[in-house]
């Protein structure tokens, strides 16, 4: 259980990380948390000849609030989105999902922009990410660019990132004050990977029906999906217990390839992926309530 | 590979090495330091035995590179004790029998510590949400959980 042999770099500035990137090829890989990518170093899933790691490159890490955006740097520590007021006041959503993912020790390390670039199918960023059509602001030789969530994660592992480029900040785009959110997910233990999850945004009309659903699934597919069939039975829709089943019932539709492995078949996924549906739109609903 | 120089504080002392790349924190204290309260069980982040408090925050050893650790203040179990007085979170260990074996109490009295720091009155539930990522092979969580309670009692008492 010990890493193989691999070179160490410690760029100090984001163009420095991208010449190393570029010098070394694609058996370079960068080192965010480190919180998946060592494990798989360990069991020698991964075996980079060097490991570039952006831990000391200054200005990765700040959360600010731009135009009703919040933009999150890519090396952001989860444990500071859990608890940073900004998200809290601005994106409660981000917050809630960050203290789905691993337990403490796991958080105070692991970062969200690592967690975007390695897209692992049951991780929770991706999802919100793909609920709030975020942007990931993605860095290369050849400047910089901004690909939405949708077009972002491509499969198990495998995003839109090119070999040396890097993923610097999202952007997340702030629901409307007549938005509800909810997060729901089960897994076999707590902090375990989801074998099945939900985001959801429902934006509610002055007559109290629903003019915006958004529905992100994760856990059950190569790659996290929108439940589309689910959200467009919502729209025009009241919010009520009977529309949020109706709805949950269609979200299946949406995965085309089910993930199935020996923590979760596919048909247990595929089964309770309305029930995560149903308890996230019923989450959504309630807070709407309160506001 | 070459290897990587690294200044790092363990328990308040100042120590200098050259690292190889690929060698863990955890690797780096119970080899290099010979600090060997810190425990492996999994050695790729599921178990949490190998918790050590990095700048007061609980982390994994295992999943940090030595050569990460660069400037940071490491506290490990050996570090808590002082002037051979338990840490009152050993101590509560100590009273309420939260060890059987004794492998997973380093990573569990970490952690602890760490929640404690910043939350002096946490409730059942809040100590084992910060418990879940460490695993008793013993199955001893009722007293480990117990435990961390009266260390929370005998810190808010002063005593």
């Amino acid at each position: 259980m010990k890493p193989p042999a691999f070179a160490y770099e410690r760029p100090q500035s984001l163009n420095e990380a991208l010449e190393v990137l570029a010098r070394e090829g694609a058996e370079a890989r960068p080192l965010a948390g480190g919180q998946s990518l060592i494990p798989m170093l360990a069991l020698r899933l991964a075996r980079p000849t060097v490991l570039v790691d952006l831990g000391g490159i200054a200005g990765l890490d700040e959360l600010s609030l731009e135009d009703g955006t919040l933009v999150a740097g890519a090396m952001v520590r989860q444990r500071r989105l859990e608890r940073d007021p900004l998200v809290a006041q601005h994106l409660p959503l981000l917050a809630a999902a960050t203290r789905l993912v691993g337990h403490p020790a796991i958080r105070n390390r692991g970062t969200l922009g690592g967690s975007l670039a390695h897209a692992d199918p049951s991780a929770e960023y991706p999802a919100v990410a793909l609920a709030l059509e975020a942007e990931l602001v993605i860095r290369g030789p050849s400047g910089e660019r901004s690909v939405p969530a949708r077009e972002f994660f491509l499969g198990p592992f495998t995003t839109a990132l090119a070999d040396g480029e890097l993923l610097t900040a999202v952007r997340f785009p702030l629901p409307s004050a007549a938005t509800g959110w909810g997060i729901a997910e089960v897994a076999r233990r707590h902090g375990d990977f989801a074998l099945a999850g939900a985001v959801t945004l429902l934006e509610r009309a002055a007559d109290g029906t629903c003019v915006r659903a958004a529905i992100a699934l994760f856990g059950v597919a190569t790659r996290p999906v929108r439940a589309t069939a689910a959200e467009q039975a919502l729209v025009g829709q009241p919010l009520t217990v009977e529309t949020f089943r109706e709805a949950a019932a269609r979200a299946t539709e949406a995965i085309d390839e089910p993930l199935s492995d020996v923590h979760g078949s596919a048909a247990y996924r595929k089964q309770i992926v309305p029930v995560v549906v149903r308890r996230a739109l019923e989450a959504a609903a309630q807070r709407l309530q309160a506001t | 590979m070459e290897r990587v120089p690294i200044t790092v504080t363990v328990n308040g002392r100042r120590i200098s090495a050259v690292v190889e790349p690929r060698m863990t924190l955890a690797d780096f204290l119970r080899e290099e330091l010979g600090l060997t309260g810190t425990k492996l069980g999994c050695e790729h982040g599921v178990c949490g035995s190998c918790t050590v408090l990095w700048d007061g925050a609980a982390v994994r050893s295992c999943l940090v590179l030595a050569a990460q650790a660069d400037g940071a203040n490491i506290t490990t179990i050996e570090g808590l004790a002082t002037d051979g007085t338990l840490h009152p979170v050993q101590q509560a260990f100590w009273e309420a029998h939260a060890l059987q074996c004794g492998f997973c109490t380093p990573g569990m009295v970490l952690t602890a510590v760490a929640l404690l720091a910043e939350n002096p009155n946490p409730s059942e539930e809040e100590i084992r949400e910060a418990l879940s990522g460490n695993l008793c092979r013993c199955t001893g969580y009722q007293n480990i959980v117990r435990a961390v309670q009266l260390a929370a009692r005998h810190e808010r008492a002063g005593t």
